[in-house]
């Protein structure tokens, strides 16, 4: 299937629109029950800041798709099969372990991301690429140290930390697969194919599990499906929540 | 946020016990009457360093335990742009909670000692946060009505005579002036919006109006230590004449939304220029500092919960600190 350049933009930047959103949501989720205080304040941050890139995304999605949707509309009023996140990032937070994991295996791939797309063509995703570049970088040295504290800390930790990775690792296949609009936006010099972001991403990852003293589980059988709007039982219940309002009010303004 | 409870009398931590006055008191005075900040290494008497402890941690507690009133919204803001918004105060507020463990250390106490208090039920904290968040409208009522009495008396204590608390508040008083403004500006959509905003927001404000004007805390003539915290310039307005600056500067707010603050004795006195309030039902908010508060168990459990589930995280993070410095040894010898 080829689809034109705006159609592709569209479907690229709800990918990561829903992303960036998806996985801010579940950090928010802690938002007030983090171990330490610090860790509260910095995981708040970071949500902050994921949620900030996904309406620079939503907003690019709206306009690229020229139907007159913003970000809002985009975010609150689609279902799950209409959503095109990761599904990686919709995981629950079960412990601080899975979410430091979950957070740390998608900021190694989106820093490789955001490097490429900060110097695409298109100027509207390379000036967002170069806003979250900055902010992304911060994050997986927070997600990493934190991997490593936790795998190089007590028995206990390393066990939950490497039962984390074990878990988690079986999404992160999707993370570099294409899609047609990546494809199309690949073919046109605009975004990076996502498979070419795999061996920097693996390279980091193995180093900082190393140091964590964690194994590295094998590449088996991986799960898809969000990028065509498959997901897990777990992005209903999240989309119940954050759109409860906009659904339950549907004239009102906010 | 705000801290609340400090001149009831239940409280006695730092009731001032009778004792002779020292030469070190008299210069003590003497600073502090010619406005001289207070530092930490200053010699300063016992009951004005508990007071200060007291007061400071029931207001880091404050911003902690505030966060989860506020946080229970986060993830249903109505638009992206609230859920940014929403996000960064309750970030601030913990900002503000590290500060102020701050500005307590410097009086000789540890933040895990602190923490350990209030985990206890032994620390207080401000019983605004023991009522609920039931719908959307009461995250406006709170930046509305609970920043704009935290402001109240939170700006006089940027001039409060001890320097790292006075310090503190000035940052914080800058941020929580921008999360009134925000909380006013969500009102306002609400009570310009649909019938069922507008009802969102009265109701709101049914249910927050009486929690604010009790944050200032017991009348004048109920309270215990307010001659003492005036004279060393931890306090520098009582509880009524904040309460009725509050009321003065929230009630023409309320008509400008077109919402009826839930007082039928409310009246504007011509001749004083100020507002007369109905009498508020001191039961109630004894109830909630007795730990009867709708939302008091909860708080605390959640605190507690998010403390206990952590305690292995704080654990490898120091068991990894350990290690990490036993290789450096190795390393350099």
């Amino acid at each position: 299937m080829t689809i034109d350049t705006q159609q592709a933009l569209f479907g690229f930047a709800l990918r990561l629109g829903d992303t960036s959103l998806v996985l801010g949501h579940r950090l928010s989720e802690w938002c007030g029950h983090a171990p330490e205080l610090e860790e509260d304040i910095a995981l708040t941050n970071i949500a902050l800041d994921l949620v900030g890139h996904a309406r620079l995304w939503l907003s690019l999605a709206g306009e690229a798709e020229g139907q007159g949707r913003d970000e809002d509309r985009l975010a609150y009023r689609r279902d799950v099969f209409d959503y095109r996140n990761h599904l990686l990032v919709e995981q629950p937070n079960r412990d601080f372990g899975h979410t430091i994991v979950r957070q740390f295996l998608h900021d190694a791939w989106s820093v490789e991301l955001y490097e490429r797309l900060a110097t695409s063509p298109d100027a509207g995703i390379a000036g967002i690429a170069a806003k979250a570049l900055k902010e992304v970088r911060y994050h997986v040295q927070h997600s990493a140290e934190w991997v490593i504290r936790l795998g190089d800390g007590t028995a206990i930790s390393r066990a939950k930390t490497q039962d984390a990775l074990d878990r988690l690792w079986p999404y992160t296949g999707e993370m570099f697969e294409a899609d047609a609009a990546s494809s199309a936006l690949a073919a046109a010099g605009i975004a990076p194919d996502p498979a070419d972001l795999r061996a920097a991403w693996a390279a980091r990852v193995a180093d900082v599990a190393a140091e964590a003293t964690l194994t590295r589980p094998a590449d088996g059988w991986m799960h898809k499906g969000g990028l065509r709007g498959e997901h897990s039982e777990h992005l209903g219940y999240l989309l119940a929540e954050m759109q409860f309002l906009p659904r339950a009010y549907p004239d009102a303004v906010w | 946020m705000y801290t609340q409870g400090l001149d009831s009398k239940a409280d006695q931590g730092a009731q001032p016990s009778p004792r002779l006055v020292t030469d070190n008191d008299i210069r003590f005075q003497e600073r502090i009457d010619a406005e001289e900040k207070i530092e930490p290494r200053d010699w300063m008497p016992d009951g004005y360093r508990r007071t200060l402890v007291r007061q400071i941690a029931q207001h880091a507690h404050s911003e902690i335990v505030g966060m989860l009133p506020e946080g229970n919204w986060i993830t249903r803001a109505p638009s992206l742009r609230r859920k940014v918004a929403l996000l960064a105060k309750v970030q601030d507020e913990g900002g503000h909670g590290l500060y102020l463990y701050s500005a307590a250390e410097t009086l000789g106490v540890s933040r895990d000692e602190l923490v350990e208090q209030l985990l206890a039920g032994k620390a207080k904290y401000s019983s605004i946060f023991n009522y609920p968040t039931l719908t959307w409208a009461d995250i406006g009522a709170i930046g509305w009505l609970v920043d704009g009495a935290a402001i109240m008396n939170q700006v006089p204590l940027c001039r409060c005579s001890y320097g790292p608390y006075a310090r503190a508040m000035i940052r914080v008083c800058r941020e929580e002036s921008f999360h009134q403004r925000q909380g006013y500006e969500l009102m306002l959509a609400l009570a310009n919006g649909t019938a069922e905003q507008k009802r969102m927001a009265q109701d709101a404000l049914n249910r927050w109006w009486w929690p604010s004007l009790m944050m200032f805390g017991p009348s004048d003539d109920q309270s215990a230590h307010s001659a003492q915290n005036m004279a060393w310039k931890i306090k520098r307005f009582s509880n009524d004449e904040l309460r009725q600056r509050f009321v003065d500067a929230t009630v023409p707010q309320a008509e400008f939304l077109g919402l009826t603050i839930p007082d039928p004795d409310l009246r504007l006195n011509a001749e004083t220029g100020h507002y007369e309030f109905g009498a508020i039902d001191w039961s109630e908010f004894n109830e909630i500092l007795k730990g009867n508060g709708p939302c008091n168990r909860e708080r605390l459990e959640a605190r507690r919960k998010a403390w206990d589930e952590g305690a292995w995280v704080r654990e490898a993070a120091t068991a990894h600190a350990a290690k990490r410095a036993q290789r450096h040894l190795k390393n350099v010898g």
